[in-house]
């Protein structure tokens, strides 16, 4: 699996919008969205590679930091100028309201191209980049308040012990999220996803990639991985509570959630 | 130097063992894969002419009709039903350089190995098939490729792209593979004006009169002529004498 990542790290983003036909960056937003992080959240994103969920939350607690400071200035009125010049300058150079989020990767090349990314498109703030293994994770018990692993989970060996590892970082409270390719259970849609999926998506990897095994492993990964009610079963075996799923695009992907009590 | 490059091949060859279609390297495709392969390698090639991989897919996806019609034309030749048997291929691990470095000026190894140090070119950078579902039609078109560089020798061409459309023009004549027509005709568009007049006037047209003149260029066992004169060669060919 790891080399299929090495290969795959420089163009990962390019096929991820030409298979996806850029749908991929609405399941992320939509997986942001119902995490609704406040500012102040800490996140862990595993097999987050490239970067797009940390930057997804980045922007989304800085418009959230925004929406907080604008609340709080319509609270001064009775403030003087000089205070509220003060108290202005202080949350300014707090953008993101103490929001942070770490990027963890097994793939060097993946988090490679992600800090490239970051640099590209002016993230500094908040994010920092840690080589790791999801089924044994570098980090202390109960430090953060969320975690989540997009599209990493099919790759990971033993899914049993990631999830485990994700229930011991994250605080008491905090939340799971997985978003992952699942199962389409309509027949006729199923019918044609399997087309593209194993007709298309190959050749699209040896035009765009030159690599055709790598993504006909990705096709046939997205086979083999359990699907949405059994991956339910295996988070709630790992601890966590009010477990569930929402089918995105007819099940094609799912976003799991969990908690931590 | 040339332990290294061995030892590449052997590790090439290593990683082909666990293979699962027709030959080494082979992967099987359906009709409709192939058709959005030939379309999506044809689009790669033009929009980004340093993927060589995708001219190679090209060739594989659409050479259904030539490959089979140059396997007939080497199975009924002497020489080329020899080669077909013996299966040989041209790489740096298989070829003696030092011996063919001392071979006289103007002979076919001199002139082969004056051109790979000249144009600073390898054999050994030649795809391996992959989307031919035949594994001696594998054969052909590995052979094709590997061949390419003699074409050059043969034509005096050199590398650049001028060059290269010239022996392409040659090799489309030769081959009818719709591959190298393509790249006939498409090939120009990157050259400057005063390269396409050349092009135009003296370079295309003796390439197709000496492609068509000349008898299947896949049919010479060019392992064993390298003592032969470069001009010899082209003479019995029936290749024309370079402008």
């Amino acid at each position: 699996v790891y080399q299929v990542f090495e290969s795959v790290a420089k163009k990962y983003d390019v096929m991820n919008d030409s298979m996806t036909l850029g749908i991929h960056r609405i399941w992320k937003d939509i997986l942001i969205h119902k995490m609704n992080p406040s500012p102040g959240t800490l996140l862990l994103d595993v097999a987050g590679g490239t970067g797009d969920i940390a930057f997804r939350f980045i922007n989304y607690v800085r418009s959230a930091r925004e929406r907080q400071l604008q609340r709080k200035l319509k609270h001064h009125q009775n403030l003087s100028w000089q205070q509220i010049f003060e108290s202005y300058q202080k949350d300014k150079c707090n953008s993101l309201g103490d929001s942070q989020v770490v990027v963890c990767d097994i793939n060097r090349e993946m988090l490679k191209v992600g800090k490239q990314k970051a640099q590209h498109l002016g993230y500094s703030e908040g994010l920092s980049w840690v080589l790791g293994n999801a089924e044994e994770l570098p980090f202390d018990d109960d430090k953060f308040d969320v975690y989540t692993i997009a599209f990493g989970i099919r790759n990971v060996t033993r899914i049993d012990l990631a999830l485990q590892e994700a229930y011991r970082v994250l605080k008491p409270g905090g939340r799971f999220l997985c978003l992952e390719f699942s199962h389409v259970s309509n027949p006729v849609l199923s019918r044609l996803y399997d087309l593209y999926s194993f007709q298309v998506i190959p050749v699209l990897g040896e035009v765009i990639a030159g690599d055709w095994k790598s993504y006909q492993y990705l096709v046939e990964s997205i086979r083999r991985f359990p699907p949405q009610e059994e991956l339910k079963e295996m988070i709630e075996d790992a601890g966590f509570f009010k477990v569930d799923y929402e089918n995105l695009n007819f099940g094609i992907v799912a976003i799991h959630s969990g908690f931590k009590l | 130097g040339r332990g290294r490059e061995e030892k590449k091949v052997e590790e090439e060859e290593e990683e082909e063992e666990g293979w699962h279609g027709l030959y080494p390297g082979h992967i099987p495709t359906s009709p409709l894969q192939k058709a959005l392969l030939a379309a999506g390698s044809a689009v790669m090639a033009l929009y980004d002419p340093y993927r060589h991989d995708m001219v190679a897919v090209l060739g594989e996806t659409t050479g259904c009709l030539a490959l089979p019609n140059l396997r007939d034309k080497m199975k009924h030749h002497p020489e080329g039903y020899r080669i077909l048997q013996e299966r040989p291929r041209i790489r740096l691990s298989t070829l003696d350089m030092s011996r063919l470095r001392g071979l006289p000026d103007g002979s076919l190894g001199r002139e082969y190995v004056r051109f790979l140090e000249d144009n600073k070119v390898s054999p050994d950078t030649r795809m391996p098939p992959k989307f031919v579902d035949d594994e001696e039609l594998a054969y052909v078109i590995q052979r094709y490729r590997e061949v390419h560089d003699l074409m050059h020798t043969l034509l005096s061409m050199p590398t650049n792209m001028l060059g290269e459309v010239v022996v392409k023009w040659f090799e489309a004549v030769q081959t009818g593979l719709p591959m190298c027509v393509l790249g006939a005709a498409f090939g120009p568009v990157r050259l400057s004006a005063r390269k396409l007049q050349v092009l135009a006037t003296e370079l295309v047209p003796w390439a197709i009169r000496s492609g068509l003149n000349a008898s299947c260029v896949l049919n010479i066992y060019y392992e064993q002529r390298w003592e032969q004169p470069v001009e010899s060669l082209r003479e019995e060919l029936g290749i024309f004498p370079p402008p």
